[in-house]
């Protein structure tokens, strides 16, 4: 995190404009006083980006203050609502967007790594007696392991294959697990072990040392996808998404690293599933639905693929609005599908798109392809045309 | 933290009763949480005991009586990742001395844990996985025998009423499902009877394959773990592949969909056990008034595990009529209370367990489910 | 094993026969959406359930409590059939222009019109959850609906140890025969030339004259109305409905697609019923509980050798 910044990574791109400017602003005031936001970032000096981080992290561990809570959860205790669904979100998201958002790879069963993380704890804390700790370095190389597993058979798939394949082993890995007596069928497994005391907080059933727990992991996180990003590993993804074809002609061992992206993905979702675990104190198989794949890929398309502000704001607000909502209860799942639609009519680029996307978007050839882009023709909306 | 004037403005789904306005004035109120799948897909199975235990409450607070009770309630739709959010919200925000729930065996383990450490003493009306009681929770408790002594208890009645030479046991792949399915083979096994068996997932439609093991297993009887919906289902499929053997099942398929989805003509005959005491209008004494009264509140039959919500809401009554307003001080009373419920007998064994473990039967005749008594007295129809 | 195998071969193959028919039916619409869009069109699985709660719907209204024979039960099949198709085509073609068209305005990735899928997915099944099926069929939303048998289920004839039903003929002879139809449209018909048109060159077609949005259209009305036959199908063979009922079928569906080749409509009918067989097949040796692995791990497989599935994308194009 040394500030490296967005424009400088943008440089590299095949359909990167360089500078900011190369996108015109469509005139919808949302996205503009966002893309405001952008400029601004992209040009703030080092101290000021700084400045940002730390402003977030400090809000980041006040934000379990009852006066928030009040408002943001009145119905339902705001600092688990932080831990699970808010934090456990997104921190997937963050896994997933490496596969989708910078590797351009259709992840319909993210919830598989999610759950390997959390049955790894759960099985070797109680079955073995482990640490916390230990069984979290375990579980997180078993999940990359399962990533690999899964990769190496399927990437050679290109786009809806790999989709409804990797939709299938999400379904598989919940099955099996429903079915296996070892690991507690149906069932599931009781008493996981919470993680040992640590600066004097125990963790118990409260919530709170769990919520610090989790900010530090998505902390780490993002450190630790923003690292790869802009690395020599990042600009392989972004060609590989652009245009595989290409990125195996100049060189790029696409394969490899396909298979690098799945098994970073599936690390932070195999991390969301360990911390979880260790709170929960339960896991069954019907925490892992596929609906919750789905859910953690609308976070990540609808906050902005590739982009990992966008990505944790998306993340954000898919776990904390139908919490906030509870008084609609039986609605508000009708109106998230509605918003959804209207969301991806309005700005199908998310609301936090990188750069990038932005321009892939404007040139008509996203990096998933575009839908029936080449249909549209010379009536395609003007506003959206890059300006050469 | 026990004792809460009822100020708290509250808003949301959540609070029901009647007791907000009129609690001023000094007077007491004590709040009890009732939590269960009130909106999901199995609510069903929890809103009759919602409504037995809204009903003791009523009674209770209509007598005026010097401690109030507020009854709140809490909608996990039967996720157990809710019900950790929302026990933390009902002790934490909300101070509730005592919770009715929650209604199934995956919720409460989820939550038996939070509950014990807080200390909040809980009364499930419907949760019967065996293992709950194992955990050493101080707090917890319920008024249903576990499926430990269902299981025997329908295996008993079926060796008696049709000496099966052969047992299919199936289920879908639900947790309860599982668990009961396992606990009526193990008890098959144990008597001797050979058993086949087999599983399938809880969203399949299409239930040929398994309907091809049990034809060809040539079982006398089948037994079905699960819920009404999956096991009307397979019973009409079962029927109309001319399989003809009689289906037997559990406390989670007894309930009038049971027929709705197999059809009248198909359930005829199909036999249910459950530790559930339902009771029809030709019963006599105390469970024809809590008959008489359940169909005035409601306006509905008593259904399943309305007498269990109604006994297990009782049981805290009786603590707080006793001058007992804490958690602690209730949870003491419940190691001792003693009362003829409307289900049945209610005294707790340590482990939280109700002393009482009768299975009753019941069979679908003419269309509708008769109660044909306990397990052990119980003759077919 | 052995025995088991004898003894429940044929009838699991009937079995699976039926539910492949409806695999089959739906998993068109996924293919010709995909084939024309490149898209998964994520809440084809809702069109289905919508056209199955159509043919409930009709049900009711007609007051059929008892079953029905002869010409009677061969009208009220049409009348079934065509509400459901009318329903879920004219549903397919609304879908298509609140859910897909403006993104396709705009030239959104393909991902953001998944995403919009998905959406408009949980939009419809809560619609009938909360609003239709209280109020439409008199029923707790999250229920399951049960849906009056309008045939006997009588045994015709018989292959070994295996009962052929009136019921599973009249399913599996429907769905062949809506296929037939189907591939005739799209093959001979001048509509079905700009559907393939449009398949294999968007751009080319376009310069020939082809109304896209026609093609597109046309494509959803199609895609719709076979699924509404299947849940039609579907509500005649198994006679429960639940608000969610499309979305494991929507799956399978899909899988049955990709399995023959999406984009293919032929392979659609292959896929659907080789996904159908297998499950039953391999649940003889595994137990029910394994189906749903067993088709995922027989895709996957078929999908290492064969990437494009059983069939390929040839019927429209192999650029993936």
């Amino acid at each position: 995190m040394k500030g490296n910044d967005v424009t400088n990574n943008d440089n590299g791109t095949a359909t990167g404009n360089g500078n900011g400017n190369g996108v015109k602003r469509s005139s919808n005031p949302l996205s503009g006083s966002m893309d405001r936001m952008r400029d601004w970032w992209a040009g703030a000096p080092q101290w000021q980006r700084w400045g940002v981080y730390v402003a977030l992290i400090v809000g980041a561990l006040i934000l379990p203050a009852p006066w928030i809570g009040a408002f943001m959860s009145p119905d339902n205790d705001w600092t688990t609502v932080l831990f699970f669904p808010i934090g456990v979100y997104m921190l997937m998201a963050i896994g997933l967007n490496v596969v989708v958002g910078m590797a351009g790879l259709l992840d319909l069963g993210f919830v598989a790594f999610y759950a390997i993380g959390a049955y790894s704890l759960a099985y070797f804390g109680t079955e073995y007696g482990w640490n916390f700790w230990a069984t979290l370095v375990i579980g997180v190389a078993i999940t990359a392991v399962s990533g690999v597993i899964l990769g190496a058979p399927t990437l050679r798939l290109r786009g809806d294959y790999l989709a409804i394949v990797t939709l299938g082993f999400g379904e598989i890995v919940r099955i099996t697990a429903n079915n296996t007596d070892e690991i507690g069928g149906a069932r599931g497994i009781t008493n996981v072990p919470h993680p040992p005391d640590m600066f004097g907080q125990k963790f118990l059933f409260d919530p709170a040392p769990y919520y610090y727990l989790m900010v530090a992991t998505i902390v780490l996180a993002i450190i630790f996808s923003r690292r790869l990003e802009i690395s020599r590993v990042g600009r392989s993804w972004a060609a590989i998404r652009e245009d595989e074809d290409a990125a195996e002609l100049m060189g790029v061992p696409t394969f490899k690293f396909k298979l690098l992206a799945f098994a970073v993905g599936a690390i932070i979702g195999g991390l969301a599933g360990t911390v979880w675990a260790g709170q929960a104190n339960f896991v069954a198989p019907n925490s892992f639905p596929f609906i919750l794949s789905a859910t953690i890929l609308v976070a990540v398309v609808l906050g902005g693929s590739g982009n990992l502000p966008g990505v944790m704001v998306g993340a954000f607000l898919i776990a904390w609005l139908p919490e906030r909502f509870r008084e609609v209860q039986d609605y508000r799942i009708l109106f998230f599908g509605a918003v959804l639609v209207l969301l991806m009519a309005l700005r199908p680029e998310g609301l936090l798109p990188s750069r990038r996307r932005r321009a892939e978007l404007a040139e008509g050839t996203g990096g998933m392809g575009s839908m029936g882009a080449e249909v549209a023709g010379p009536t395609s909306d003007p506003d959206m045309e890059v300006s050469k | 933290m026990a004792l809460t004037l009822t100020l708290s403005a509250c808003a949301g789904s959540g609070d029901d009763g009647n007791g907000g306005d009129g609690g001023g004035d000094g007077a007491s109120t004590v709040t009890i949480g009732f939590m269960g799948d009130l909106t999901g897909e199995n609510s069903a199975i929890v809103i009759p005991p919602r409504d037995g235990a809204k009903m003791a409450i009523d009674e209770y607070n209509a007598g005026d009586p010097d401690v109030k009770i507020e009854l709140k309630e809490y909608d996990t739709q039967g996720k157990p990742e809710q019900a950790t959010a929302l026990v933390a919200q009902a002790v934490g925000q909300d101070k509730i001395t005592a919770l009715i729930g929650p209604a199934f065996s995956g919720e409460s383990k989820a939550v038996g844990a939070q509950l014990d450490e807080a200390g909040i003493p809980s009364i499930s009306a419907s949760a019967t996985n065996p293992g709950l009681a194992e955990n050493g929770w101080k707090f917890w408790h319920r008024v249903v025998a576990n499926d430990n002594d269902q299981g025997p208890g329908i295996a008993e009645f079926l060796t008696k009423a049709f000496s099966p030479k052969k047992a299919f046991i199936i289920s879908d792949d639900q947790e309860y499902s599982v668990g009961l399915a396992e606990s009526v083979k193990a008890s098959f096994d144990e008597g001797g009877v050979p058993t086949e068996t087999d599983k399938f997932a809880q969203t399949a439609s299409d239930y040929s394959s398994s309907v091809e093991k049990i034809r060809s297993s040539n079982a006398d009887v089948i037994f079905f773990g699960g819920y009404y919906a999956q096991g009307g289902r397979l019973l009409k499929q079962l029927r109309d592949a001319n399989v003809k053997t009689p289906f037997v099942s559990g406390d989670g398929s007894l309930d009038a969909q049971l027929v709705t989805a197999a059809g009248a003509p198909a359930a005829e005959g199909a036999i249910l056990g459950c530790p559930c005491n339902i009771p029809s209008a030709d019963v006599e004494g105390a469970l024809k008034t809590f008959y008489d009264n359940f169909k005035k509140a409601t306006g509905n039959d008593p259904a399943i595990y309305a007498t269990e919500g109604y006994d297990a809401a009782t049981a805290f009554i009786k603590a707080v009529e006793a001058g007992n307003t804490t958690s602690d001080k209730i949870n003491e009373f419940l190691s001792t209370v003693e009362f003829e419920g409307v289900s049945k007998p209610i005294k707790f064994k340590e482990n939280g367990e109700p002393e009482a473990n009768d299975i009753f039967i019941y069979e679908v005749v003419d269309g509708t489910v008769t109660l044909l008594g306990t397990s052990a007295e119980a003759t077919l129809k | 094993m052995l025995d088991d195998l004898s003894s429940q071969f044929l009838p699991s193959t009937v079995g699976g026969l039926a539910a492949g028919a409806i695999y089959a039916l739906i998993a068109l619409g996924y293919t010709m959406v995909y084939g024309v869009l490149r898209l998964i069109n994520f809440a084809h699985s809702e069109i289905f359930m919508i056209g199955a709660f159509a043919s409930l719907f009709v049900l009711i209204t007609m007051g059929i409590s008892a079953p029905l024979t002869g010409i009677a039960l061969v009208g009220m099949l049409l009348l079934m059939m065509i509400v459901s198709m009318a329903a879920a085509g004219g549903a397919a073609v609304v879908l298509e222009q609140v859910a897909y068209k403006p993104l396709r305005k705009k030239g959104a990735s393909r991902l953001a019109a998944l995403i919009s899928a998905i959406g408009a997915s949980l939009f419809l099944q809560e619609l009938f959850a909360l609003i239709v099926i209280p109020e439409v069929f008199d029923t707790p939303g999250r229920n399951t609906v049960p849906v009056p048998r309008i045939a006997d289920r009588d045994v015709l004839f018989s292959i070994g140890n295996a009962n052929i039903r009136t019921d599973h003929v009249i399913v599996i002879v429907a769905a062949l025969a809506m296929m037939i139809v189907l591939d005739q449209v799209v093959n001979r018909s001048r509509m079905g030339r700009g559907i393939r048109a449009t398949a294999q060159d968007p751009e080319a077609a376009v310069l020939m004259g082809v109304n896209i949005d026609n093609v597109v259209r046309l494509t959803f009305l199609l895609g719709g109305a076979m699924a509404g036959v299947a849940g039609m199908l579907y509500a005649f063979e198994y006679e429960n409905l639940i608000f969610n009922v499309g979305f494991i079928l929507g799956v399978k569906a899909f899988t049955a697609a990709v399995l023959g080749g999406i984009g293919n409509i032929r392979g659609a009918l292959v896929g659907g019923f080789a996904l159908g067989l297998i499950e039953n097949w391999g649940a003889i040796f595994l137990g029910s509980e394994w189906k749903d692995v067993t088709a995922f791990v027989v895709l996957v497989i078929v999908l290492m050798f064969r990437p494009t599935g059983i069939l390929g994308e040839s019927l429209q194009r192999a650029r993936a």
